[in-house]
């Protein structure tokens, strides 16, 4: 059995506990959102936040997230939103993803988005090396001056 | 063959004696069956591509597949703008993959361009198909959406609309059409000042015949083409609803993984299933012709399961061959033999015969895996003699044949589902099937539906790739330096007819292609030919003017006095990108131009090497002459995908084979261009007004041969071989920092 918190209900399921997030999202959960790229942690496709912090779900596996939370990008703009009933339906760096017409073909956009998110959480002035070093997903489509530029928006 | 604008079917002969059927957008029985099949309560369609509803909101349904070229979106502006309609009150809609929506158009925009192109007259022999269903498909391809059913077959179903709008609301006031103007989804007589919507007279207009010829707008006209407008499908792909081929579910779906025979063309002998099916969740393991498959509950199940299961393969006589003999195979072919024609010009034996100095440069370059980002998938439910269909595919026409004739169901039994696909780039186009059949055969096993899905390294290990070419060039000269002859030998295929050619004003000129037939299974790759072929061209024409002792740009402006879309393109790239002027030390800029699908390209990169000696793009400035810009936004997104993408290969790219099969696994062996990696990108759209040029592919074919010739000035050395990362600049780069 696996617990854990996915955009903020409570989720049990039984599955072996070496099965990694990604798939017990999408095959279990039906929460396709979160993309299958590589299964290496090397495209970021795949990335969501445990408690805040992006992840890479492909090799996480659901033993080691017991009892934590987890937002995908189905829920990141509800999660953000928390109680305020008010708050817009995007959040500003998925605002800012449509400003900019970021996305091409998209698949990779929802994983590119976590980990932006996350790592505008934690370093809201991130500098360019700082982008650089962090987001290291793959955008087969290259949407990578796009992706600048409205991280740019955000943070300028 | 004329291509007219009027409404009625076209046909065009094929090579071999076949004949492709095709339409345009208004033909009379196909207006009339939209009617009957897909109206609802009250609609009613004008054309077979727009749907006005009585609440004046239009429908425009598009037959090509969105993977994020933004077709949606451009092709709807183009019917929009014709008709005159709001676009505040426009619906966009994946038309569906019924033979109504054939993109017939687009197949004949090919013809009229290239011939038949190859992957269709592989159509006509294939068992599936007869030669009249040749024109049922759905082909998204070519970098031909809109200047081809964008331009012929949505703008005058747009006009036409508007036309039978017109003539509907004349009639009704008993006043003279040309006394009505039309503006925002409203016929209007402004003698009388009455105005009507188009929703109000939608019932009426779907009576009459659409005009033989509706009148398009002059560019001066347009209202929405031209305009950067922002893309529809995009909300959904932030919020994570966007549906695509692999998120098809369901509470009942079964999830396939398969381990495909690792030499190509080679079968299963024998599996050892047991120690698989004792696992949880793993239902089925099935034997098929070339590859062995896991059915689980859930895919990672499937996946781990089939670790354990033992199959054994064929051996055949490719089982040691590598890229190496590959390569040494070309070498062979190109010396034993002439080949065939590409073009010949002038006399260039002679040339090169009596020359004052002959250079020669030998280049090459490896096969590429496409890897888009959504690995090849398929699902598919077959049950009570019906298969639902769900794939991201260029072609959901021929998808749906094809998945029909392997389940045995008539084509009408299979439902087809559309999405978004995580990137085409080519893969996704007909004869890529592997996964299709495969899929298709395993869900033949099940009433459930069945999702296949390769692993990375399947999907790497199991493409269809973009050709290794091979290519020797010499270059003949006179006393004084000028260039008389260009003499080229490749290895073929050819797949893009012209792609070998130069634009140059050279005037003997010999162009050959010797086949050079391999083991390993080919498909178009962005930009097809023109990948290789232009970093060919491109750097051998850079040795040229080395050698000439002349700078590039001017030795390209001076051979292109009868290619003034060349040298404006070449002019306003160097321009911008300072050409010629001072750079930081330790930078070079390197040139390339070429024309393909239609839309003409120069790319100025702005080089270096890094502490390591690894090349650095720090930013590259691209001039695109398409004709004009239908979503300027769009045309810059495009290009800036296509100069990543085929940086990408220049830099990175190699799928190498080790004993008959694929040496690379993932990502990390098949590198790509990210965040850290990508360079600045500047986008000048040149609007010649020339007729609509492709956009999804012709800014990949420059960059390499951009960068590698900066890399020459920079370091001294030739690259003739990509990728980049393969060749060792260290003395250069101490030399550089003396």
């Amino acid at each position: 059995m696996a617990s854990f918190k996915v955009n903020g209900v409570e989720r049990t399921l039984d599955v072996e506990p070496e099965m990694p997030l990604l798939w017990a999202l999408r095959d279990e959960l039906g929460l396709t959102g979160t993309k299958f790229g590589c299964g290496i942690a090397s495209c970021g496709a795949c990335t969501v936040h445990v408690n805040g912090m992006a992840v890479r779900s492909c090799v996480t596996p659901v033993s080691t997230v017991e009892g934590q939370e987890i937002t995908t990008i189905e829920g990141l703009a509800m999660v953000a939103a928390g109680a305020n009933p008010s708050a817009p339906a995007l959040t500003a760096v998925q605002q800012a993803w449509i400003d900019h017409q970021v996305p091409q073909c998209g698949y990779c956009q929802a994983g590119m988005i976590m980990a932006v998110s996350a790592l505008l959480a934690s370093n809201p002035n991130p500098s360019a090396a700082d982008v650089d070093s962090s987001i290291t997903n793959v955008c087969r489509c290259g949407s990578y001056p796009r992706v600048r530029k409205a991280i740019r928006s955000l943070t300028a | 063959m004329k291509i007219s604008r009027r409404r009625f079917i076209v046909s065009t002969a094929l090579v071999g004696g076949g004949v492709l059927i095709g339409y345009a957008a208004t033909r009379p029985s196909r207006h009339r069956r939209a009617n009957t099949e897909l109206a609802q309560n009250g609609e009613r369609y004008v054309t077979s591509f727009i749907k006005i509803n009585p609440d004046n909101r239009v429908t425009i349904y598009v037959p090509h597949s969105e993977m994020g070229q933004g077709v949606h979106t451009s092709l709807s502006m183009m019917a929009a703008d014709e008709l005159d309609a709001n676009w505040e009150l426009v619906d966009i809609e994946q038309a569906p993959a019924i033979d109504l929506f054939a993109n017939g158009d687009l197949v004949k925009g090919f013809a009229k361009e290239f011939g038949v192109p190859s992957f269709l007259e592989g159509l006509i022999g294939a068992a599936a198909f007869k030669v009249a269903e040749v024109m049922n498909l759905q082909i998204t391809g070519g970098s031909s959406s809109v200047r081809y059913t964008g331009d012929v077959a949505m703008r005058t179903a747009g006009a036409a609309a508007r036309e039978m709008l017109i003539a509907c609301a004349a009639a009704r006031w008993g006043v003279s059409a040309t006394e009505c103007t039309t503006a925002l989804s409203h016929v209007q007589h402004n003698a009388s000042g009455r105005s009507i919507a188009y929703g109000e007279l939608a019932a009426d207009a779907a009576l009459l015949e659409p005009p033989e010829a509706p009148v398009l707008k002059t560019p001066d006209q347009w209202q929405i083409m031209g305009k950067a407008i922002s893309r529809n499908d995009i909300p959904a792909k932030v919020d994570g609803t966007a549906p695509y081929g692999i998120d098809a579910h369901s509470e009942d779906m079964l999830y396939a993984a398969i381990q495909f025979a690792p030499v190509f063309g080679t079968k299963l002998v024998s599996v050892d299933g047991s120690a698989a099916l004792a696992r949880r969740g793993v239902k089925r393991v099935i034997e098929l012709e070339d590859a062995v498959a896991v059915v689980a509950d859930n895919y990672w199940r499937a996946k781990e399961a089939l670790k354990l299961v033992n199959a054994v393969f064929e051996t055949s006589e490719f089982d040691n061959v590598s890229s190496v003999d590959i390569f040494a195979g070309f070498d062979r072919s190109l010396a034993a033999s002439a080949g065939d024609t590409d073009k010949e010009q002038g006399d260039a034996e002679s040339a090169m015969a009596t020359a004052a100095d002959v250079i020669e440069g030998n280049y090459r370059v490896p096969f590429l895996a496409h890897a888009a980002m959504e690995p090849m998938n398929c699902t598919v439910h077959i049950q009570n003699g019906k298969a639902d269909l769900w794939t991201s595919t260029q072609d959901a026409l021929g998808i749906k044949g094809r998945v029909a004739s392997i389940a045995g169901l008539p084509e009408t039994a299979v439902n087809f589902h559309h999405s978004y696909l995580g990137g085409g780039f080519g893969r996704r186009l007909p004869f890529n099937w592997n996964v299709i059949d495969h899929a298709t055969l395993i869900a033949m096993e099940f009433d459930v539906p069945v999702k296949t899905v390769l692993s990375r390294e399947d999907d790497m290990q199991q493409d269809y790739y973009r050709p290794a070419v091979s290519s020797n060039f010499k270059a003949a000269f006179d006393g004084a330096g000028n260039v008389l002859a260009w003499h080229n030998r490749f290895t073929g295929p050819i797949q893009v007819p012209g792609a070998s050619h130069i634009p140059y004003a050279i005037e003997n000129q010999s162009i050959h292609v010797v086949d050079g037939p391999t083991h390993v299974p080919i498909a178009a790759w962005r930009s097809v030919d023109h990948s290789q072929q232009t970093f060919f061209t491109e750097s051998f024409i850079d040795e040229i003017a080395h050698r000439a002792g002349k700078n590039p740009y001017q030795l390209r402006m001076e051979l292109l006095q009868d290619h003034p879309r060349h040298r404006k393109v070449l002019e306003v790239a160097a321009a911008a990108a300072g050409y010629g002027n001072d750079l930081p030390e330790g930078r070079a800029l390197g040139i390339a131009v070429q024309e393909s699908f239609g839309s003409i390209v120069a790319e100025v990169a702005e080089v270096s090497l890094d502490a390591n000696n690894r090349a650095v793009v720090h930013k590259v400035t691209c001039a695109i002459d398409c004709g004009r810009a239908i979503n300027p936004d769009t045309v810059e997104s495009q290009v800036e995908s296509g100069i990543i993408f085929g940086l990408t290969a220049a830099l990175y790219g190699e799928i190498s084979i080790e004993k008959g099969r694929v040496a690379q696994n993932n990502f990390p062996d098949y590198e790509m261009v990210r965040m850290a990696t990508s360079p600045e990108i500047e986008v000048h759209i040149v609007e010649s007004g020339e007729a609509l040029g492709g956009l999804g592919e012709p800014a990949t074919p420059p960059i390499a041969a951009a960068v590698t010739n900066a890399l020459y000035i920079l370091t001294g050395q030739r690259v003739r071989e990509l990728p980049i990362r393969k060749h060792d600049f260290a003395r250069a780069n101490s030399l550089a920092k003396v």
